[in-house]
């Protein structure tokens, strides 16, 4: 599904990501913990092909293609989805008009026919349902004036409509109440299955015991540094990051 | 003034006295039109210096010196796409009222009235008479001079004391080409009895070949106290089109003015706004958007005056500059000494969709009173890239995206209006304008 072999980015002249491979099956569930600023949300934005975002050198195949040589909206089609830890507002642009636009370029890409608007309103009324988040949020400005549940909310419902292969949260639990933490798992938790894959970036264990991961990296410095089983979160649940930077120095 | 100080004229000024001179109209209207053949002959012609102008050549209109006035309908009006709107309606093509097209065109039977010069009877004319030519400032507005110079006929919208119009005026201007050039002269009066209350949509519309004609546009407007009016001003024309408009607006005690104004560039398109504070705490809140694409332009002069106290004022305009088009935009808020507790804002900001576009845009803000509350602000940037990253990153194109970011920027200002009939027409054109034009490229 994705391999990510020896990469190096940077940001505004600085090396964020050092040297980082990881590999991800189809199925499979990877969560990424670890301290902040440690180039987690800088990943995502690499992946996704976020501008300003530098590879400096190494490779991603997503598919067996090459990942990096594609455009951004190319990625998507594709099947990358980036749920994002700061969903960006945009003003004037109706949520439901958003929502068209993405899925009707995705469908075009799979070759699968335009949904009418009476069909996809019905659709993107029913996945608002799935994710609490009231029909009239769609008539709303994209994320406009919305709170934080519910920008993620609204993340989780675009990864719904866009059935994605590859998803990544970032942190899509982080400012969640325990309500809105339960759909976002269960959407997820829906969504699994033996092809689909999920990269889940979390500061916490609560998450992850509702969606149970199949491997744990702890990413520090812009390398992964320590992988495990769904245990490892238990124990840096338990022990912070620390005693795994004395490790590795 | 002497014969030395006498301003040279330029060929322009007296062809277009010499058509004023032609019009028919009705021998009390006489007055204004020799008080404004006066002026308009011995105004400065504006140059590169005249700071009122200093961004828009006049050439366009310059050249115009064989242009002549349409004295009978013009046909084809057909393509000219309207708003669906249940309303007063008046339309006039090529300065030449349209009776086919409207309909009213004489007095209703109550007490709300809407109404042509040539058809006032001794009540409504002197109405006309008391505010005519006496709401515009000519000293800002070259142009008034040359309507009160040619003025024949008009629309007075007048609603007495406490009346509600029960419909939308919606008066329409249809532009079409004719064999020669032709200049259409436009004046609207609102006038607003105490209490009153009226919705006004002007539409400057043409078909959609290669226009040649010169439209001078002015509306006044007197909203008495506590009075309110709804306005919207679209200016959609073909981009041959050579528009110059104003409107010019009293208000007194606790008055209430809501303006919305859209223009799409041309060869030349001017349009000024005069709004004046007269009495305590009178509101006037005013929005607008240019869209100027290709070789066009579009300058919009907005000044507001605060005389009185207690007074509020909201003002946003935006713009979206593509191609090699240029906008000015000069927005000059000036609270006199007496109008303390004044609040007033006003925004400015514009997209640049190409490396050739261009905005001068100029925000005033001059006070002479010391216990005001006023902001302003201009901003001129590129589309906003976390935006576009982020449609993109939902598959959706860079092209859909910027058509997207940009019909958002606008729909802003389209969403918030109140009268559904505007809010689609102009939501509708501008998808279209949008997803065909090169307004983004
Ligand atoms: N656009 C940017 N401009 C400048 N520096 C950046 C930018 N994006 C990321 N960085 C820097 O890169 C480093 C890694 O940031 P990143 O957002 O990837 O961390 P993170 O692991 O997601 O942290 P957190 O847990 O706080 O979300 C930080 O030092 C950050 O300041
Ligand atoms: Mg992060």
């Amino acid at each position: 599904m994705l391999e990510i072999r020896n990469l190096n980015a940077r940001v505004e002249g600085a090396d964020i990501l050092r040297n980082l491979s990881l590999t991800i099956k189809p199925g499979e569930v990877h969560a990424i913990m670890g301290p902040n600023g440690s180039g987690k949300s800088t990943l995502g934005n690499v992946l996704t092909g976020r501008p300003g975002y530098e590879v400096t050198s190494g490779e991603v195949l997503f598919n067996g293609q090459d990942l990096l040589a594609l455009e951004i909206e190319e990625r998507s089609r594709e099947g990358l989805f980036l749920a994002f830890q700061y969903p960006v507002e945009i003003p004037g642009v109706t949520n439901m008009e958003f929502l068209k636009a993405s899925v009707d370029a995705r469908r075009k890409h799979l070759g699968l026919p335009d949904l009418s608007s009476f069909d996809f309103m019905k659709l993107a009324r029913e996945t608002s349902k799935k994710v609490s988040l009231d029909a009239a949020f769609l008539k709303r400005g994209v994320n406009e004036g919305f709170s934080g549940g519910e920008k993620k909310r609204n993340e989780i419902m675009q990864m719904m409509l866009l059935e994605p292969s590859l998803c990544i949260l970032d942190e899509t639990d982080s400012g969640l109440d325990i309500d809105a933490l339960q759909v976002v798992a269960s959407g997820v938790n829906a969504m699994r299955d033996d092809k689909r894959s999920f990269i889940i970036v979390t500061h916490y264990q609560r998450l992850l015991d509702y969606i149970v991961p199949d491997h744990v990296h702890v990413l520090a410095g812009g390398r992964i540094v320590k992988s495990g089983g769904k245990e490892l979160a238990h124990e840096l649940e338990a022990k912070g990051y620390s005693w795994l930077e004395d490790e590795v120095a | 003034m002497t014969d030395f100080q006498q301003a040279q004229q330029t060929d322009f000024q007296q062809k277009a006295l010499t058509l004023a001179g032609q019009q028919e109209s009705p021998a009390w209207l006489a007055a204004l039109r020799f008080e404004g053949s006066e002026q308009w002959l011995n105004a400065d012609w504006p140059s590169r210096r005249t700071e009122l102008w200093k961004y828009t050549p006049l050439q366009a209109l310059q050249k115009n010196t064989s242009a002549t006035w349409s004295r009978v309908l013009p046909q084809g009006v057909g393509s000219a796409s309207l708003l669906t709107v249940d309303a007063l309606r008046l339309v006039f093509v090529n300065g030449v009222y349209d009776p086919e097209g409207s309909n009213v065109g004489i007095a209703s039977a109550d007490h709300t009235s809407v109404v042509r010069f040539s058809s006032a009877n001794a009540e409504q004319r002197s109405l006309i008479e008391k505010h005519l030519g006496r709401i515009v400032n000519t000293q800002r507005h070259l142009f008034a001079s040359l309507s009160n110079a040619w003025v024949q006929d008009g629309v007075l919208v007048h609603v007495p004391r406490n009346a509600v119009l029960e419909k939308p005026v919606y008066v329409v201007y249809v532009s079409t080409p004719e064999s020669e050039p032709v200049i259409a002269n436009h004046r609207l009066l609102v006038v607003l009895e105490d209490g009153a209350q009226a919705e006004l949509i002007e539409h400057f519309v043409s078909d959609t070949q290669p226009q040649n004609s010169f439209v001078n546009a002015l509306t006044e407007i007197s909203i008495a106290a506590n009075a309110s009016l709804q306005h919207y001003r679209i200016n959609l024309e073909q981009e041959q089109q050579i528009h110059i408009g104003g409107v010019h607006i009293d208000l007194q005690r606790d008055a209430r003015y809501s303006g919305f104004t859209i223009a799409e560039g041309s060869t030349l398109k001017r349009i000024d706004y005069q709004i004046n504070h007269r009495g305590n705490g009178a509101h006037a809140s005013l929005n607008g958007v240019y869209l100027p694409r290709n070789n066009q332009i579009v300058d919009y002069h907005t000044n507001v005056e605060h005389w009185a106290p207690h007074c509020t004022t909201s003002e946003v305009f935006r713009g979206i500059i593509g191609d090699s088009a240029r906008a000015v935009f000069n927005g000059r808020i000036l609270i006199h000494p007496d109008a303390q507790k004044t609040l007033a804002e006003l925004s400015n900001r514009n997209l640049l969709t190409s490396d050739k576009a261009e905005v001068d845009t100029k925000p005033e803000l001059e006070i002479y009173a010391d216990d005001v509350k006023c902001a302003h602000g201009a901003t001129v940037s590129q589309l906003d890239q976390t935006a576009m990253y982020y449609l993109q990153s939902r598959g959706v194109s860079k092209a859909l995206a910027r058509t997207m970011l940009s019909f958002g920027f606008i729909n802003e200002l389209l969403q918030e209006l109140p009268q559904v009939a505007v809010r689609n027409y102009l939501q509708h054109h501008l998808t279209e304008l949008f997803h065909t034009g090169t307004a983004l490229e």
